[in-house]
């Protein structure tokens, strides 16, 4: 196996074409088509239940979907990064900082490889990045919120993804950590990588994401910020229903041509 | 004199397995067993399965009385039996909780009750005069060579594979999520794991019974939580003292003339009781006499 680094590949198109992701037959993303550019920046923003985390989803290839297909550029297969809402991550099991953050090699470490002394190195310049110098030996459940949130940041700059994809990722932060944070993300983008974040801060969309994705289990408006949170778009995403109804016939909507599983 | 004394101890500690192979093979065993149960049992503490164990050698039974049916009291048949009942019991479960939304525990306990109320009634109605108290406590002091061979060999063999493992694994404990989004095969290293918790349960059920068995893999393993953080000292601690509590609990079966499979797994509730009180980390001596001084920062 090679010792090397990987060698980040430039990211490719996101091509969505007319996405149905369902729970129980019940759609939570409803035929969405468009893209996201290599490169680009984007905000997914949208009320609770818009099925913003279930897109997010999917496009990390956790879920399967019900109808319509997603494709990443013309094969080159780019490496995509993935953060979850914190929930997802047992804080009580006893693992040191560095070693989460060394996870974030796992494609060259696998369940055998040796870590050498340049990914050791890399973990801790990740770690420095993200303002946690000298966490290296502690334990996961010893640190704040906030503090894991850091980690977690570290562990995606080591990742060194072409495509990288947040899920709420400033969600319950304070001011500083979550403008720290923020940085990150915006060297990402202009080190060129693909970022798509699910973001609730509107000033912070409108300040910082270019793009913009407003949801509400379809697509509201997709586009360049401004235009896309303009008032009435923004309204007309507060209407849509969270709720499920279990007499909803079924969806008879044309799948659309050439639409692939 | 002191010599006195030493003579003393040997006659203790050492005399009876110096004396009989039995007491020897039993403490081969039963170190055999405390050094797979260890690390097998942390990683169960770490995932909140402490009662899988329980739940597998509970479906050890029927896999062992279809064993005894069809070939009497024969150790590869029933041993065979054994692990092919409680492997599927245990994959089926751990199947049930990927594809749908019941929990873990949920499941195991639904696949654990049908398969001990299958294994009574294999047993019930072979009409033979099998004693139900053999399979349920074991008898570590029958232990032949070729029993000895199956549990040291199943031992080695889980060790061997939980090495194999080990990283994905405690990533799948930690983060299955990540594990996911990094093509890392998380589903087939906990099955693999979900084998080899069968597995040493198999070899345990040998010497100590489907029911004492388990209390060798969580007792050491909840023990060592109260005094070490990481998880490989913790594996490490809890092996050690799985192994010392087979020898402690043979001896004071020896001396006191009690069985023995209680006596093990009573030494080892001891060590865990003792844990609990006067551990260095969440013990109880801390919990109630926290450190009256707090540092600067």
């Amino acid at each position: 196996m090679s010792k090397n680094m990987a060698i980040r590949l430039p990211p490719d198109v996101i091509e969505i074409h007319n996405l149905t992701l369902a729970y129980q037959g019940h759609p939570a993303v409803h035929h969405v088509t468009g893209r996201f550019l290599p490169g680009s920046l984007t905000a997914i923003v949208g009320p609770n239940g818009a099925g913003k985390s279930t897109l997010l989803g999917a496009l990390s290839g956790q879920l399967q979907a019900a109808e319509g297909s997603i494709h990443f550029g013309l094969g080159s297969k780019s490496v995509l990064a993935y953060l979850p809402q914190q929930s997802s991550i047992d804080r009580e099991f006893p693992v040191r900082v560095l070693d989460v953050v060394l996870l974030g090699a796992w494609r060259e470490l696998k369940s055998f490889s040796r870590v050498s002394d340049l990914m050791r190195s890399r973990a801790t310049e990740a770690l420095a990045a993200v303002g946690l110098v000298g966490f290296e030996r502690r334990f996961i459940g010893e640190l704040s919120v906030g503090q894991l949130q850091r980690v977690l940041f570290a562990r995606l700059l080591m990742q060194d993804a072409s495509i990288i994809l947040l899920d709420e990722p400033f969600n319950a932060l304070d001011t500083r950590t979550a403008e720290d944070l923020l940085q990150v993300v915006l060297t990402w983008h202009r080190e060129a990588r693909t970022v798509i974040a699910v973001l609730h801060d509107m000033n912070m969309v409108r300040a910082h994401f270019p793009q913009t994705l407003l949801l509400a289990r379809e697509v509201i408006a997709w586009g360049d910020s401004a235009q896309t949170l303009a008032t009435e778009n923004l309204a007309r995403a507060r209407q849509t229903s969270e709720y499920w109804d279990e007499r909803a016939p079924w969806c008879a909507r044309p799948s659309g041509a050439g639409a692939v599983r | 004199m002191w010599t006195d004394w030493l003579v003393l101890l040997y006659g203790w500690f050492f005399q009876p397995f110096v004396d009989y192979g039995f007491m020897r093979r039993a403490l081969v065993a039963c170190l055999a067993i405390g050094a797979a149960c260890g690390p097998i049992g942390t990683i169960l503490v770490l995932r909140r399965m402490s009662l899988a164990g329980d739940a597998i050698a509970h479906a050890v039974l029927p896999g062992a009385a279809v064993g005894f049916i069809f070939f009497g009291l024969s150790l590869p048949a029933m041993s065979i039996g054994s692990f092919v009942a409680a492997a599927l019991m245990a994959l089926l479960a751990a199947a049930v909780t990927r594809w749908t939304a019941q929990k873990e525990d949920a499941s195991f306990a639904s696949f654990y009750l049908i398969t001990l109320a299958l294994g009574v009634m294999l047993i019930a109605t072979s009409g033979s005069k099998v004693d139900l108290l053999h399979f349920l406590f074991g008898s570590v002091l029958a232990i032949d060579g070729p029993s000895l061979l199956l549990i040291a060999g199943a031992s080695s063999f889980t060790l061997l594979g939980l090495a194999i493992i080990w990283r994905p694994l405690i990533v799948e404990c930690f983060d299955p999520i990540f594990l996911r989004s990094v093509g890392g095969r998380g589903a087939l290293v906990h099955q693999l794991f979900m084998l080899m918790v069968v597995l040493t349960l198999v070899s345990a059920f040998q010497a100590l019974g489907t029911l004492m068995a388990v209390g060798l893999l969580m007792l050491p393993a909840t023990a060592a939580r109260f005094w070490c953080a990481g998880v490989v000292t913790r594996a490490l601690l809890a092996a050690g003292m799985g192994a010392l509590s087979g020898a402690a609990g043979l001896l004071i079966s020896y001396h006191a003339n009690v069985p023995s499979g209680p006596a093990i797994v009573l030494f080892a509730g001891g060590l865990y009781v003792l844990s609990l009180c006067f551990g260095t980390r969440d013990s109880l001596r801390m919990i109630w006499f926290p450190a009256s001084q707090h540092k600067e920062a």
